[in-house]
C-alpha cells in the first residue's frame, strides 16, 4: 500500500519534471542577435513563464545544430537557398533588422564623425591606407585635423554573419575588394589583427589607438565607441542610426513582390544605411512535438506583436507589421506537425 | 584480493594507452580529406582562405612554435632564478610566502590572464616597448611595425607569464633535492656560493631542471584561450614580432564553432593532428636530450 503510493508520487514527480524540461526551449546561433533574444527570452518568461534559452556560438554552429535537430531554433544572418532549406527540411524566417557600422579608435572626437568613402573603406582594411592622415582621408575630410597614427584594421576570427555582411558591401563597392579577399562568413584578410566575436573587435578597438573594425550596432553603442560616416552616392554621407536604417528597411519593402529574405544591403535610398542586414531564425519544418513547436511560434509571435520597444531600446530595429504578418504566413505554409498545422 | 587488484589497475593503465590511441586515430581519420585534397603542401603553405576554400597550417604552426620558444627564453633563466632564490638564497621567512605565491600564480586560469593581457599589457607595451623598438630597431625586420600592441611577442610575453610559476615551482623541488652532503663539501672546499650553485647544485639537478623547461613548454604550446586575446589572431606569416600572429590552439578556439564547409572543419582537425605531432616531437627530443646527460654523466663518474 505505501510503496504504491511511493510509486504514484515519483511518477507524478517525473512527469512533472518532464513537462518542465518540454517548456524550455533551445536555439542556438549568432552573437548578432544575441543581446536581443537574450532580452525577449526574460521579458517572455517574466509574462508567461516559459523559458528559452539562447546560445550564441556563431551563425556556423546554430545552422549545424539545427540540421541535426539539437536545438529547437537556429539563427544566422546568412539566408539559406530554396534548396537547402528544403534538403534540411528547415523554415526560415527574418526576426529583426540590424546594421553593421564601421568603428573607430581616434583621439580627440568631435560630434562629427569621420567621413569615408567605400574605396578608402577598403583601402583602410587592405592595409594600403597606413596612416590616418592619408591624403585620401584628407581629400574627404576638408578642415579636419587627422592624427598622424598608424591604421590597425581589426577584424573578426570567427567566421560571422557580421563580415558575411561586411564584406558582400565592400566586394560590391570596390573591384579591389571583389578581386581580393572577396566575401564570405570568413575571408582571407590581408591585414590587420582579428577577435572573436562582435564583443572580440569591440574589445580591440576600444584598446588600440588607431584601430578600425565593424561590428553590431548595439556593440558600438554598448561599448561607446565612434562610428565613422559612410559615403553612399558621391557626396552624400550618412550615420548609422535608427533614422538611417529605417530609410532602408522602408525602401526594401516598398520593393513589389516583397521577398521574406529581404536583400537590405546598400538600398538604393537617400540617407539609407547600406550596411544593413535581416537575422533569421530557422525552424524544423516538422516538428515532433505538438505542444513544443506551438510554444515556439507562441514566442517568435510575442516578439514579432510585442517586442518591438526592447528591440530599438538595444539598437535593432523590429520588421514592419506587413513583414511580420508575411513571416506568419510562412508559418501556417510550411510549420507541420505529423502532417497538421501548427499555426495559426 | 591480490589478482583483482592488479588486474584492475592494469586495465585503468589500459585505458590511458586505448585513449590516446583513440583520439590520434579520430584525428587523423577527420584530417584524411585535408590531407588528400592539399596533400605535404599543407604543412608548407601560408594559404588561409575560406572564401576559396584553401588552407595551409604554416602561419599557425610557426606562430605556435616562435611564441612558445620566446615564451621559454623569457620564463626558463627568470623560473630557474626563482628556484634558486628560493631554495638557497632566501631566508625561510622570505621562501615560505614567495613559494606560496609562485604557487598561487599556476592556480590562475587562463582566460584571466589573456584579459589581463589585452586590457593591461597590451596597451602598455605599445606606449613603451613596442615604440620603442620601432622607433629605433624598426630597420631589422624582427621589429618591423606597425605594432598594434597585440602580436607575437605580446602571445610570448603572456605565455612567458603563465608559465613562469611551472618552471620555478618544479625547478625549486628539483634544487631542493641536492644532498645537503654534497652542498657542505663543497662548502668546505672553499667554494663561494655562486660555485656551490653552478657547479654543485644545477649540474646535480640538470635532468629535472631540463625537465621543468620542457614541462614549460609543453604548457606553452597547448595554450589556448590566453593566446587567443593577445596574439592577434592573424592567418600571415610575418617575421616581425610586432605583427598580429596566430597559434594552432588560437586558430582551433575561433573557428572550430563556425566551420560550415568540410574542407574546413577538416583542415581545422588536421591542425589539431599537426599540434599532436609538435608537442610528440618536442617532449622525445627531451627525452633523448636527457638520456644523453645522463649517460653523458654516467661516464665522467667512472
Amino acid at each position: 500500500m505505501r510503496l504504491d503510493r511511493a510509486l504514484a508520487v515519483l511518477v507524478v514527480a517525473m512527469e512533472a519534471l518532464a513537462s518542465g524540461a518540454q517548456e524550455t526551449a533551445h536555439g542556438t546561433g549568432a552573437t548578432f542577435p544575441y543581446p536581443l533574444y537574450a532580452r525577449w527570452a526574460h521579458d517572455y518568461r517574466a509574462k508567461t513563464g516559459r523559458t528559452f534559452n539562447y546560445q550564441s556560438l556563431g551563425s556556423g554552429a546554430g545552422l549545424l545544430q539545427i540540421r541535426r535537430g539539437v536545438v529547437d531554433f537556429g539563427a544566422s544572418e546568412i539566408p539559406l537557398g530554396p534548396e537547402e532549406l528544403e534538403g534540411s527540411g528547415l523554415v526560415q524566417f527574418p526576426m529583426v533588422a540590424g546594421a553593421v557600422v564601421v568603428v573607430a579608435n581616434l583621439p580627440g572626437e568631435t560630434g562629427k564623425p569621420l567621413k569615408v568613402s567605400p574605396d578608402v573603406l577598403a583601402g583602410l582594411f587592405l592595409g594600403q591606407i597606413q596612416r590616418w592622415d592619408d591624403v585620401r582621408l584628407q581629400a574627404l575630410n576638408p578642415g579636419r585635423n587627422l592624427p598622424a597614427w598608424k591604421v590597425g584594421p581589426i577584424v573578426r576570427a570567427d567566421g560571422s554573419g557580421t563580415t558575411w555582411l561586411f564584406t558582400r558591401y565592400l566586394a560590391a563597392k570596390s573591384p579591389l575588394w571583389a578581386g581580393g579577399p572577396g566575401s564570405g562568413p570568413a575571408v582571407r584578410w590581408p591585414a590587420g589583427a582579428a577577435a572573436k566575436g562582435n564583443e572580440g573587435v569591440a574589445s580591440y578597438v576600444k584598446e588600440i589607438p588607431g584601430a578600425v573594425g565593424y561590428v553590431e550596432y548595439t556593440y558600438a553603442v554598448g561599448r561607446g565607441l565612434t562610428w565613422l560616416a559612410l559615403e553612399r552616392e558621391p557626396g552624400e554621407f550618412v550615420e548609422p542610426g535608427p533614422a538611417s536604417v529605417s530609410r532602408a528597411l522602408e525602401k526594401a519593402l516598398s520593393a513589389p513582390g516583397l521577398p521574406l529574405e529581404l536583400d537590405l544591403l546598400d538600398v538604393k535610398a537617400p540617407g539609407a544605411w547600406p550596411l544593413t542586414g535581416l537575422s533569421y531564425i530557422l525552424l524544423k519544418a516538422d516538428q515532433r512535438d505538438r505542444r513544443r513547436g506551438k510554444a515556439l511560434l507562441d514566442f517568435f509571435h510575442w516578439c514579432l506583436t510585442e517586442g518591438g520597444a526592447q528591440a530599438r531600446e538595444l539598437g535593432y530595429f523590429p520588421l514592419p507589421p506587413e513583414m511580420a504578418a508575411k513571416v506568419e504566413a510562412r508559418w501556417a505554409e510550411k510549420v507541420r506537425c505529423r502532417g497538421e498545422r501548427l499555426w495559426p | 584480493m591480490e589478482a583483482l587488484f592488479r588486474n584492475a589497475t592494469r586495465f585503468f593503465a589500459g585505458l590511458v594507452l586505448l585513449l590516446l590511441g583513440a583520439i590520434v586515430v579520430t584525428l587523423f581519420v577527420d584530417a584524411l580529406p585535408a590531407f588528400r585534397a592539399f596533400g605535404p603542401s599543407f604543412l608548407v603553405s601560408q594559404e588561409w582562405d575560406p572564401v576559396r576554400n584553401l588552407y595551409g597550417a604554416l602561419p599557425a604552426a610557426y606562430g605556435t612554435v616562435v611564441s612558445s620558444l620566446i615564451a621559454l627564453l623569457l620564463a626558463g633563466p627568470l623560473g630557474i632564478g626563482i628556484a634558486v632564490f628560493l631554495s638557497e638564497l632566501a631566508p625561510p621567512w622570505l621562501s615560505r610566502p614567495v613559494g606560496v605565491a609562485v604557487e598561487m600564480l599556476a592556480a590562475v586560469p587562463s582566460i584571466i590572464y589573456g584579459m589581463w593581457g589585452l586590457f593591461v599589457l597590451a596597451p602598455v607595451l605599445h606606449r613603451s616597448l613596442y615604440a620603442f623598438l620601432e622607433e629605433r630597431l624598426g630597420f631589422l625586420p624582427l621589429f618591423a611595425g606597425p605594432s598594434l600592441g597585440i602580436g607575437m611577442l605580446t602571445g610570448g610575453i603572456i605565455l612567458a607569464i603563465m608559465i613562469l610559476p611551472f618552471v620555478a615551482s618544479v625547478s625549486r623541488d628539483v634544487l631542493r633535492l641536492v644532498p645537503p652532503l654534497l652542498k657542505e663539501s663543497a662548502y668546505g672546499l672553499g667554494a663561494t656560493r655562486w660555485e656551490v650553485i653552478a657547479k654543485v647544485m644545477v649540474p646535480y639537478g640538470r635532468t629535472g631542471l631540463v625537465g621543468a623547461l620542457f614541462m614549460g613548454l609543453g604548457r606553452a604550446l597547448g595554450e589556448t584561450m590566453a593566446a587567443t586575446f593577445v596574439i592577434g589572431n592573424s592567418h600571415t606569416l610575418s617575421v616581425s614580432l610586432l605583427s598580429p600572429s596566430n597559434t594552432i590552439a588560437s586558430t582551433l578556439a575561433n573557428e572550430f564553432a563556425e566551420a560550415t564547409s568540410d574542407l574546413h572543419l577538416s583542415s581545422l582537425i588536421a591542425l589539431a593532428f599537426l599540434l599532436f605531432l609538435i608537442t610528440t616531437a618536442i617532449l622525445s627530443l627531451a627525452k633523448v636530450l636527457l638520456w644523453r646527460m645522463e649517460r653523458a654523466v654516467g661516464g665522467g663518474s667512472r
